[in-house]
């Protein structure tokens, strides 16, 4: 995973409450066996609509989403996460996400960034005609009309970004501890070992 | 000194607790790892750059369900037919290809043993009780019948669960769902969850973990428990589980997977200590007398817009919440419905008996009960029963099913997820309404403009017979 510190630039101004991963990218799209190519799929269904933020040509390519409630609420599929990079989105602002969702997002190095509604509401006007700021270290949103919003982001995430640690590097250093989990479980629970009954 | 007394579900989680940190982060053991086609070939393939192999091989099964097209799948001769769609073929072929390099078990497209990832868990004794249980598909709740913390991953998790067979998770809340009593005639186990969902909305459990108690759970069978499960997700919940018991127990005994002799002994002794203790505490309680829930039917694109099938079509104004007046006429435009009108005089034309929530034996049983001698109705377009497995579809062959439903005029498919979701070829076209046993209502989730009314396998059959949404107790007056 890349390094996450700042995302800084122009933001589709979106709002939309309930948004849920069959609107950002339909099940047709699911039959890719890569995670790219997926930003053409994106909002599918809300593009076929005239004066839609995505094909506005202000916001071509903006790095931040500035959305509504419950984004990213439904399906598990990460096609969703991997659909707003290929589009170019690093960030995305909401009042609050589902928790599968954001766990996607910040896997794929999406930095997810809740605020209060009113303060969300703000960020989509200015969206409009301005760039937005997010700063992850001082874990702020800025403005150039001097608006400033502070966030909570969980540290073990914020650490993960700030480094582009992976995850999976991360718990492959845990080896030993799952590898003596592994054995007490023989022990403690062993008709679990059988699994499909093929060798590990 | 007495332990504090402590729900199943924190039995559980602190049973598969490997490493606990500072913040509350554990790292939890998996036990049992379910890979289908269509969440799993990113992970594999970040496996492959990385140069990582799969830790458990042993403890992870695969089998393709979502993309599979449901038409013959052998040629006469016996030799296997190509899938049309060229992405599909080629996503199934990923995972054919991954599940030979990294050494899984693989039930194969045209396998016996082949079906929905959720079916073929417990069917074929995979999935235990105390266990934890994930799946890249938010439906693997479904698990929780058999007693297991079964919950959905995205592919992220895939790969880490593949990689290092843990997770690293916050432990959830638990939440109590309670149904007393004795449910009335033509209420079947779906009725129970729709209503359940309709009570508590599609954003009730967030955050929770849902354990299902009382009479009515521990009287129901393990299919019909695996149903429950199933739609926890639907009401915002990202597990569901009901404690094992004898009839689990019998359940799952000698299935190809399950524990044998000596073994089996062992695990049914500790199978009987997963209960709730006596003073355990839940976050939240949610009681439901089994005598207010009716057959019921959904209405609009939330789960949670259930209604018995005796009731009209809602006004948006009598919800109190704006938002959901919003949503109420939004959902009002979207199904082609007015508010006032009778349930049972919204016609449609297609029908969905299939999906993890409804495909197994008791469900087509259910199903064939409706429709043994009668026939579809001429509004009916289309109409499909899909399996969820070649074992549930080969004991419903012997059992003369198949035949009740072809006889009827609906099609008898091959397994596979089917028209739950609009990705394979069976989808139902726009404007068209769908009487569909599945668990998701939402825009577009049964093909772009489809209109989906969930319901019981028996409704279903009974919307097929009728030709509109039908109260199933109505033909159960008239002879066929
Ligand atoms: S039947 Fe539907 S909900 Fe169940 S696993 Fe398949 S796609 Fe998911």
């Amino acid at each position: 995973m890349e390094p996450v510190r700042q995302v800084e630039g122009r933001a589709y101004p979106f709002g939309q409450k309930n948004i849920d991963t069959d609107i950002i990218i339909p099940a047709h799209w699911l039959k890719t066996i890569t995670r790219e190519g997926l930003g053409q799929g994106a909002f599918e269904v809300l593009r076929k609509e005239d004066g839609n933020v995505f094909d506005d040509e202000r916001y071509a390519g903006a790095p931040i989403l500035v959305a509504g409630d419950n984004f990213g609420c439904g399906s598990s599929r990460e096609h969703a996460a991997w659909a707003l990079i290929d589009m170019g989105v690093k960030a995305v602002i909401a009042p609050s996400f589902s928790d599968i969702f954001s766990s996607n997002a910040f896997k794929n190095g999406i930095l997810t960034v809740v605020l209060p509604q009113e303060q969300v509401d703000r960020l989509v006007e200015v969206a409009q005609t301005e760039t937005i700021a997010i700063d992850l270290e001082s874990q702020t949103v800025t403005t150039p009309f001097q608006d400033r919003f502070s966030f909570e982001i969980d540290p073990f995430r914020k650490a993960c970004l700030l480094d582009g640690l992976d995850e999976v590097g991360l718990t492959m250093a845990s080896d030993a501890a799952i590898g003596k989990y592994e054995m007490q479980l023989a022990a403690s629970r062993p008709w679990m070992a059988r699994g499909t009954g093929l060798a590990a | 000194m007495a332990s504090k007394p402590r729900t199943l579900y924190e039995k559980i989680w602190d049973e598969h607790v490997v490493e606990r940190r500072d913040d509350g982060t554990c790292l939890i053991f998996i036990d049992r790892h379910l890979v289908h086609e269509v969440t799993s070939p990113q992970a594999f393939e970040a496996l492959r750059i990385a140069g990582r192999k799969v830790r458990r091989p042993d403890l992870t099964l695969a089998v393709p369900d979502h993309n599979l097209p449901t038409t013959a799948r052998l040629d006469a001769s016996g030799a296997r037919l190509p899938i049309a769609d060229q992405e599909s073929a080629q996503q199934l072929a990923a995972l054919e290809h991954n599940v030979a390099e990294f050494g899984i078990r693989y039930f194969h497209a045209t396998a016996r043993e082949q079906g929905i990832v959720h079916v073929v868990g417990p069917e074929q004794g995979f999935s235990l009780p105390g266990s934890t249980i994930v799946c890249g598909d938010s439906h693997t709740a479904a698990h929780g019948g058999v007693g297991a913390l079964a919950f959905g991953i995205g592919t992220s998790e895939v790969e880490h669960v593949l990689a290092t067979q843990t997770l690293l998770l916050k432990r959830s809340k638990s939440m109590e769902v309670r149904v007393e009593g004795e449910l009335g005639t033509g209420v079947t186990p779906k009725d129970v969850i729709l209503h359940v969902i309709g009570r508590i909305g599609a954003a009730g459990g967030v955050g929770h973990v849902i354990e299902y108690r009382g009479s009515v759970f521990e009287q129901m069978s393990v299919e019909a428990r695996l149903t429950v499960c199933n739609m926890s997700i639907e009401g915002g919940a990202r597990a569901g589980l009901i404690a094992p018991d004898d009839t689990t127990f019998a359940y799952l005994k000698d299935r190809p997977f399950a524990p044998r002799g000596e073994q089996w002994e062992q695990a049914v002794a500790y199978w009987r200590t997963l209960r709730t203790d006596e003073g355990a505490e839940f976050d939240r309680s949610v009681l439901i007398d089994a005598a207010d829930i009716e057959p019921s039917v959904t209405w609009g694109t939330s789960p949670e817009d259930v209604l018995p099938i005796t009731g009209v079509v809602p006004a948006p104004e009598s919800f109190a919440d704006p938002s959901k007046q919003k949503a109420a006429r939004a959902s009002l435009d979207y199904m082609g419905l007015e508010p006032g009108q009778r349930l049972t005089d919204v016609a449609v034309q297609n029908i969905f008996i299939g999906s993890c929530t409804n495909s197994r034996i008791e469900d087509m049983r259910a199903a064939a009960e409706v429709l043994r001698g009668r026939k579809v109705h001429p509004n009916i377009r289309w109409g499909i029963v899909v399996p969820g497995s070649g074992l549930v579809k080969a004991q419903a062959e012997a059992e003369g099913l198949d035949r009740i439903f072809i006889e009827a005029g609906l099609e008898w498919r091959e397994p596979g997820c089917s028209a739950c979701l609009g990705m394979n070829p069976d989808k139902v076209p726009a404007g068209e309404r769908c009487a569909a046993t599945s668990n998701r209502n939402f825009v577009g989730r049964q093909g772009p403009g489809a209109r989906t009314h969930l319901m019981s396998p028996a409704m279903a059959a009974a919307a097929a017979v009728t030709g509109h949404l039908a109260d199933v107790r109505d033909l159960a007056k008239e002879p066929a």
